[in-house]
């Protein structure tokens, strides 16, 4: 019995093969999720202000020799003595000699300190980060893969680790260990504290890409579960993860500055935005731009990686579902 | 379309042994299959409570270079045989027996060698496809994933095996969601030819086409047939579609082979009367017949197989259900030559008119 053949197929469909036979070259996802985000305003706005912060936090050193003054460096004629250190000059010393002022009673000058602020603050958010990023990973990925007895543990770990107040037990562990190298402590503390949420979006994600047919298909090519993992799990793991990490970065901003606001962040010779708030509290009236400075800088910083974050997830998943 | 190009070059050596094991024309047989699944609650101290009987013993065998199709409504365990055929998923019960060896309950670790015999094409073209992965990488991974030296590299074999299933060899550095449906299932074939294997499993691989699509794909599959000697177990939920392909069909309802026979038999001489209701509802192409004609139209649901019915599985849905179909499950027998019925009133009707035969 002849099977009626219906109508030809097109030949060449999609929006890039308008010139059939033409153009070969394929359009991969993530080239596609970047053209998507560069049409959004917002992200591209947060993308630009966490590239300058970057440039900003590695050429740190370069500023402050343009600016001739160590963050750590006294300046004992840029405050008056007289008035309990307050720093001379309008506006907390603001001038050609001390860009942003000095901080009352050290003198210390506010621009190289928020400098190398950003470096702390990027560092140890970006480290804390990789850590949860690894340790989600690697837990999600177990937890919705192999399922069953593995799972159960997993997931009842990250439901204790999410229900934990993460701060206060933070501030007790780094009580306990004064003398430990504190940016690797925060950014183990901070990290194992928080993988809980990453892991739980990859152990989500995992599941429903375990489901999808193109698993089966591998395993029924033969299919090691290190190939399956590695290559067919992971190349879809990686914009959620992206997405989850752009979005924790500014969380992990947060929690060192409070920490260090708290006084269990980084130690005081070394500059961070929480420990000069933390300072400029008993002088907001005097000398307000101490107080503002670090403040707009904390501001600016979450507010761009969260717009590039949300752009992100825009971009890589255009529907809005999943993370 | 050419010819088979690609040539592999370590040897099969199951084909030797399957030849030589005297198997004749049967190339798969299946007994006694069951495949159960335990409904388990609890998170750490897990208890089962319940028992989905997918696949419920059974009973069949599939001769080389023939298509054998397997049709029932959704949840008929269909698609769990199809997984059991091509080991994805171990048997609770029974034997599977490709190319004269016992793979039934061999470890994943024994099954992968012998996976270049079997292979898989997927419902959903698009799911089966890793989006991420292009159409070269994903066409070439059973090369590269059973150690399969091509002669002039992979590249060229993809190439070649995309020219084979309609596709253009350029789109080589495409990814799956710049093609249509019917272009992703190509793809998908081409990835289950590329070893040649003796058996492909089809898991509907027309039911997420359109319906103009769909003759070309079953077309390219019979084509592929003849050229490869491939033996095709084809899943369909509906008999319209496995009627232009089969050579033998397989009924299933609940778990369980109700008819089985020639394709001949079961669209000519009906014997079950599920098999009745299915056939009732292929459309015909004259409307005036397609008017006139008895329908069969089956009221409810298939039952839960979590809790299946008493005798015979269909009597809940069955018009001529008597108290022996509660009390006495029908075997399957042989009511004549191949053709085989699970019913305790079988009844020959005709319910395709001649022309449409």
């Amino acid at each position: 019995m002849a099977v009626p053949v219906g109508v030809p197929e097109r030949q060449a469909p999609g929006p890039t093969t308008a010139a059939a036979g033409g153009r070969v070259e394929g359009r991969s996802l993530p080239q596609m999720a970047w053209r998507r985000l560069r049409r959004d305003r917002a992200a591209m706005a947060g993308l630009g202000v966490v590239s300058a912060l970057v440039l900003i936090a590695i050429f740190a050193p370069v500023l402050t020799w343009l600016n001739g003054y160590s963050p750590t460096q006294f300046n004992p004629g840029a405050i008056d003595p007289a008035l309990g250190g307050v720093p001379k000059g309008p506006l907390g010393g603001i001038g050609a000699e001390h860009w942003l002022g000095v901080e009352p009673k050290s003198g210390r000058d506010i621009f190289s300190r928020l400098v190398y602020g950003a470096r702390v603050s990027l560092l140890i958010s970006v480290g804390a980060t990789g850590v949860a990023v690894v340790l989600g990973t690697v837990f999600g990925i177990v937890a919705g893969y192999v399922g069953g007895w593995a799972d159960a543990v997993i997931g009842r770990t990250m439901d204790v680790l999410l229900s934990f107040p993460s701060l206060i037990f933070m501030i007790a562990l780094v009580a306990m260990l004064p003398n430990a190298n504190r940016p690797l402590l925060l950014i183990v503390v901070i990290g194992f504290f928080g993988w809980s949420y990453v892991g739980r979006i990859v152990r989500g994600q995992t599941i429903s890409l375990a489901q999808r047919e193109f698993v089966e298909a591998a395993r029924a090519l033969g299919a090691s579960t290190r190939y399956i993992v590695f290559r067919e799990l992971l190349p879809n793991l990686a914009g959620p993860i992206l997405v989850v990490a752009t979005l924790t970065i500014p969380t992990y901003i947060a929690v060192e500055a409070a920490l260090s606001f708290l006084g269990v962040g980084v130690k005081p010779p070394t500059p961070s935005w929480g420990q000069m708030l933390s300072d400029a509290v008993d002088w907001y009236q005097v000398i307000p731009s101490y107080f503002v400075l670090p403040g707009l800088c904390l501001f600016i910083t979450v507010l761009s990686f969260n717009l590039l974050g949300d752009g992100l997830r825009d971009a890589i998943e255009p529907r809005g579902d999943g993370s | 379309m050419g010819s088979a190009t690609t040539n592999t070059t370590s040897s099969s050596t199951a084909d030797t042994t399957g030849d030589a094991a005297g198997t004749g024309g049967v190339l798969l047989e299946v007994t006694g299959l069951r495949k159960h699944f335990p409904i388990k609650r609890g998170i750490i101290f897990q208890k089962q409570v319940g028992l989905v009987k997918a696949v419920d013993g059974l009973n069949f065998t599939v001769r080389r270079g023939e298509t054998f199709g397997l049709v029932g409504e959704s949840g008929c365990g269909k698609s769990t045989t199809g997984r059991l055929l091509t080991r994805l998923l171990r048997p609770t019960d029974g034997q599977i027996v490709l190319n004269g060896q016992d793979i039934s309950y061999l470890p994943q670790r024994q099954v992968r060698p012998i996976r270049r015999d079997m292979q898989m094409i997927f419902q959903d073209p698009f799911s089966s496809l890793n989006p991420r992965h292009t159409v070269g990488s994903i066409v070439g991974a059973p090369f590269r994933l059973q150690r399969v030296e091509t002669e002039g590299g992979i590249k060229r074999a993809v190439q070649e095996l995309l020219e084979l299933v309609g596709l253009n060899p350029e789109h080589y550095n495409r990814y799956p969601h710049e093609f249509s449906g019917g272009q992703a299932q190509r793809i998908g074939i081409a990835r289950a030819l590329a070893l040649r294997p003796k058996l492909m499993v089809c898991d509907e691989p027309v039911s997420a086409l359109d319906v103009s699509i769909r003759a070309q794909i079953i077309n390219l599959l019979q084509d592929l047939q003849e050229e490869f000697d491939l033996t095709y177990v084809f899943i369909a939920h509906d008999l319209s579609v496995v009627r232009h392909i089969s050579d033998r069909v397989a009924v299933m309802y609940l778990g369980h082979i109700v008819e089985l026979g020639e394709a001949r038999q079961i669209y000519q001489h009906p014997l079950h009367p599920y098999t009745h209701a299915l056939l009732s509802a292929i459309p015909i192409s004259d409307p005036d017949v397609d008017q006139a004609r008895e329908r069969i139209l089956l009221t409810g649901d298939v039952p839960s197989p979590l809790n299946p019915p008493s005798g015979c599985p269909f009597r809940t849905r069955c018009w001529k259900a008597q108290d022996i179909c509660r009390t006495e499950r029908p075997p399957l027998a042989e009511k004549a030559t191949g053709h085989q019925v699970a019913c305790h009133f079988p009844e020959d009707r005709a319910l395709i008119p001649a022309s449409d035969r």
